[in-house]
């Protein structure tokens, strides 16, 4: 398939156009502009609607409507944004409406800066908003995955009535990388979404009942069921979306934990760590949620040192420390605030964490 | 075989563009390629850079501590990034606006008076174009031909008018 040059925001938006986005709903926030952009004057081209919301709070309600309404709808924001879209989030788990969620994410907390960062990995994998819900976070490490896996969100959204996340940061969406395209999937018609969506809004017609989208249930038993039922659905997702990559060759005496584009930079540090003489593994989550905790089965007895390395204040660290289960120590490289280490930066640090093992 | 470039000047100086081009090119030519720019609160007049690696393998880390090539169009990239080349490498100065020289002693050393070429051809804002063209003569990482099959794309439906004086602009040193 021919390749083209495309800016990471710019591919992302065009993945959610192909992959039969036919709603946005979003407002500007840097370092992700350049997606309700191109959605301004691209997604109209392709069938679909664009509306720039008054805030992420409008954006993500208007997203809860369209979905409800049985529309495929996509949603993009950076980290402060993502946290003010949290009530919708919570309610759409509750009600069981599909759409595809887009984190370009960037330093926190509160407004923070617009460099890139890690530290919303507790707001996508323990869930920002109230109550017991999950959300799946797929986690791209190059802008090809980023579309491969924005284009597939919608089916995953829809097969299981949820929300899905795709957690990128500013660096994905501000580089360029050539890529191949997808081909565009045709956007459903009425009567298409009426019969793919039994239960969604889309008018009584012909059916014996309404259909009620809502996540109110005063009665406690009621409700206890509801969350019950929803919890059968997040254990098949947990086994059935789950996915990670190893790297490196086996028995390697310190193993690295790292997710999107901090495991580049680790596959880089694994070079160096080789010239250096030491063998090195990595393990990178490509979903945050389910995590990939069958990936630490691999752990053999050479391994000396498990480092979890984010752009984050141990965040990442709790799940690699609750996946190792006190076997191995489990060191952590971080920078925070947008700062990015670099591959020389981590390989220096983590010798310096083997030697302190001696 | 792995190569590294640096492009770095003021907003408005199509800094990106050099890089974008250069990136295009090499992934034209089927090879690996990946171009980070910085970004921030910038605008015209502000500082523009970007990192361009070129690569005949899967390319990991998009960021780069040092460079091969470096390519200054303004005095104050000229001194933030002169530690940043790799001895033996080569810094591409663009002589029409920096008067000073380098303090480097291990490294190829190319002055191209880039605004003063392009006010020749009566535009001087493809200053960009006449560097980039003394970048791809100078270090053959990608071909002149890949280069204006880019510029052709670039310059083309509304734009045609300004095609012609970009090439020239590029060929201007050839």
């Amino acid at each position: 398939m021919e390749k083209v040059l495309m800016k990471g925001n710019e591919a992302f938006a065009e993945a959610a156009i192909r992959g039969g986005a036919g709603f946005y709903f979003g407002y500007p926030i840097t370092p992700q502009n350049e997606i309700p952009e191109y959605m301004s004057h691209e997604l109209e081209k392709a069938g679909g609607s664009f509306i720039q919301a008054e805030s992420e709070l409008a954006a993500v309600n208007m997203a809860y409507g369209a979905a409800a309404a049985g529309g495929s709808v996509f949603i993009s924001t950076s980290s402060p944004g993502v946290a003010l879209m949290q009530e919708g989030i919570s309610f759409m788990c509750s009600s069981e409406v599909p759409v595809v969620m887009l984190n370009v994410s960037r330093g926190g907390p509160g407004v923070g800066g617009i460099q890139p960062g890690q530290a919303d990995y507790f707001q996508a994998t323990r869930g920002g908003g109230n109550g017991d819900y999950h959300v799946p976070v797929f986690a791209p490490a190059s802008i090809q995955e980023a579309i491969d896996m924005i284009y597939g969100a919608f089916e995953i959204a829809d097969k299981y009535q949820n929300p899905v996340m795709i957690l990128a940061d500013g660096m994905l969406g501000q580089m360029m990388e050539p890529v191949s395209l997808p081909e565009a999937k045709r956007m459903a018609t009425y009567e298409e979404i009426r019969a793919n969506k039994p239960w969604a809004i889309t008018g009584k017609g012909p059916r014996s009942e309404r259909n009620v989208i809502k996540s109110l249930r005063l009665q406690p038993d009621v409700l206890e069921a509801h969350i019950h039922r929803l919890f059968e659905k997040y254990d098949r997702m947990e086994k059935e979306l789950v996915r990670y990559e190893t790297y490196g060759e086996p028995d390697p005496e310190i193993v690295f934990v790292a997710f999107g584009t901090v495991a580049r930079l680790v596959a880089e540090t694994m070079d160096i760590l080789a010239e250096r003489g030491y063998k090195a593994g990595m393990i990178r989550p490509v979903t945050l949620w389910p995590f990939p905790f069958d990936a630490f089965a691999r752990i053999s007895d050479k391994t000396r040192l498990v480092v979890s390395v984010e752009l984050s204040m141990g965040q990442l660290l709790t799940d690699v420390k609750a996946a190792v289960c006190g076997r191995v120590p489990v060191g952590l490289i971080n920078r925070t605030g947008g700062v990015v280490p670099t591959p020389v930066e981590i390989a220096d640090r983590a010798i310096k964490q083997l030697k302190a093992l001696d | 075989m792995k190569t590294r470039m640096f492009f770095a000047g003021s907003g408005g100086q199509g800094i990106l563009l050099m890089g974008q081009m250069i990136a295009k090119a090499a992934m034209l030519e089927g090879r690996e390629v990946t171009f980070m720019p910085s970004y921030g609160p910038e605008m015209r007049g502000g500082t523009a850079n970007c990192t361009v690696i070129i690569s005949d393998k899967t390319i990991s880390c998009p960021l780069i501590s040092e460079t091969d090539i470096l390519v200054v169009m303004n005095k104050p990239s000229l001194i933030r990034f002169e530690s940043m080349l790799t001895p033996g490498g080569t810094l591409f100065i663009n002589s029409s606006l920096i008067a000073e020289s380098p303090t480097r002693d291990d490294i190829v050393i190319v002055n191209v008076p880039a605004n003063d070429r392009a006010a020749e051809l009566g535009i001087e804002k493809s200053a960009n174009m006449v560097m980039l063209g003394a970048v791809v003569n100078g270090t053959g990482v990608v071909s002149m031909e890949s280069v204006d099959r880019v510029l052709g794309y670039i310059f083309s439906e509304g734009k045609a008018a300004l095609y012609s004086v970009n090439h020239r602009a590029l060929h201007i040193n050839a």
